[in-house]
């Protein structure tokens, strides 16, 4: 049975609609700049759910008034890194919660090969199971 | 296409000018500009002018007679404390409004916050600053700066450029105002002549008349609950001239100094005479005296600072 057609990562909000547009995306943005957030952008083409420290495209942005620069940032890191997977990161620094508040994907790659499971036989009739991204298999940036 | 866009009216149909300005509030902020800001005609004139574009601009769009985001970059010169930075930061305001820019803050940087220490610093640098100022406005005070000829290998010319290219491809998120003294902007703009055919509008701040710097003064004293006793407005009329005529006269700056010595001044004249009744328009008025202690008319000198003049040197 083919449970997710098109193999779509599904991580963060909005990962089970189609793709933001660009306006979209400024919205949200938007929501996360007028609760103080910090927003960041960050890549990464080892998709698996555990892998939760994607890589840093520039800093952080802190102090931002207006959704404009980071959708510039998000269009820098889409040129440089067409077939990765890329997410929006904000911020929330509040004393007591200081974690991220929101994280969507912005990009993916154009064909993306999903997870398998795999089974692992141990003590007993024990079976351990994992899931591992296809794509991995291959070296960095030769992924996707 | 035979039909055109049901939204868009009819080509003879008449236009409100007056509804749209009314729906603008173009009209408050001119009338606060006009109010709070004292002399400045060109600066004032130029304002009214690009509101009227733009508010004619909006008008055009409803008529879907498109035409260019026009370029709002601006350069304010003129001498210090002519109220550069204190326009600017109408700007923002007036632009939102009109809806030119969507946040309407001000970035206040200069050439420290843009260009960097090291190779390969200058860039992340500024591009972080044009990240914070976009929807709004970035103010570069003293912009001269930032080009160094005698230094060829100055950071500053790779800030500008990324300023410059950003200034052509972000018209619409972002309004970048260059502020600094006339002829050292001059010299600025004949290093970069790409910066200067991307500034639309320079604005010359021309120095201000003694009378306007009075009205400024009795101004900047409403705000801080002060005001001049009749003897003592004649007085301060008496120090301007003579302090337009010292060394290192700043405009309006110089004027809010000497308030702040005659407020010293007065504050020590009241303590002075303790045991005396006190009655609240003591303390919000100053007297003739607070001014003439000043050494611009015992001595035709400087205050050295605020001490010098609260102490006169008989007293110590």
């Amino acid at each position: 049975m083919m449970t997710n057609p098109g193999n779509r990562l599904t991580q963060g909000q909005f990962s089970f609609l189609p793709d933001l547009t660009d306006a979209q995306i400024t919205a949200q943005i938007k929501w996360a700049l007028s609760h103080g957030w910090a927003v960041s952008v960050e890549y990464t083409d080892d998709p698996h759910p555990r892998n939760t420290y994607w890589e840093m495209f520039g800093n952080p942005m802190f102090d931002l008034k207006d959704p404009a620069g980071i959708l510039m940032e998000i269009n820098n890191c889409r040129k440089t890194f067409p077939n990765h997977y890329v997410r929006v990161t904000a911020f929330n620094s509040t004393r007591g919660t200081e974690s991220p508040a929101m994280s969507f994907l912005v990009n993916r790659p154009k064909k993306e090969p999903g997870f398998g499971l795999s089974r692992q036989e141990s003590e007993g009739r024990m079976i351990r199971y994992t899931v591992h991204s296809y794509a991995t298999d291959k070296p960095e940036n030769e992924r996707y | 296409m035979s039909e055109a866009n049901p939204k868009t009216p009819a080509a003879d149909q008449k236009i409100d000018l007056e509804a749209e300005l009314k729906a603008s509030n173009i009209q408050d902020v001119l009338d606060k500009l006009d109010r709070d800001l004292i002399g400045l005609k060109p600066v004032k004139t130029r304002i009214r002018e690009i509101a009227a574009l733009l508010l004619v601009d909006r008008l055009r769009r409803q008529f879907e007679l498109t035409s260019e985001t026009p370029t709002l970059h601006m350069c304010f010169t003129g001498n210090p404390g002519t109220g550069k930075t204190t326009v600017a930061m109408r700007m923002g305001e007036i632009l939102k409004r009109l809806g030119y820019v969507r946040e309407g803050h001000l970035v206040t940087v200069t050439r420290d916050d843009l260009v960097g220490q090291y190779i390969g610093h200058t860039a992340p640098k500024t591009k972080e600053v044009i990240k914070k100022a976009m929807g709004g406005v970035l103010f570069i005070d003293e912009a001269y700066y930032l080009y160094k000829p005698e230094n060829e290998r100055d950071y500053g010319a790779e800030s500008i450029e990324i300023l410059l290219q950003v200034m052509e491809n972000n018209r619409d998120d972002l309004v970048v105002i260059l502020a600094g003294y006339k002829d050292k902007m001059d010299k600025f703009f004949m290093s970069n002549p790409g910066m200067r055919s991307r500034i639309a509008h320079h604005i010359d701040f021309p120095d201000y008349r003694p009378e306007e710097l009075l009205a400024i003064a009795k101004l900047m004293l409403a705000q801080q609950n002060y005001r001049f006793s009749a003897e003592a407005e004649k007085a301060f009329a008496q120090y301007i001239p003579l302090r337009q005529k010292l060394a290192h006269f700043a405009n309006a700056r110089s004027i809010r100094n000497a308030l702040d010595r005659a407020r010293l001044r007065q504050a020590n004249r009241l303590f002075a005479r303790r045991g005396h009744e006190l009655k609240r328009d003591d303390l919000i008025t100053l007297e003739a005296e607070d001014f003439l202690a000043s050494r611009v008319f015992r001595e035709g000198k400087l205050d050295m600072d605020g001490d010098e003049g609260a102490n006169p040197p008989s007293q110590r």
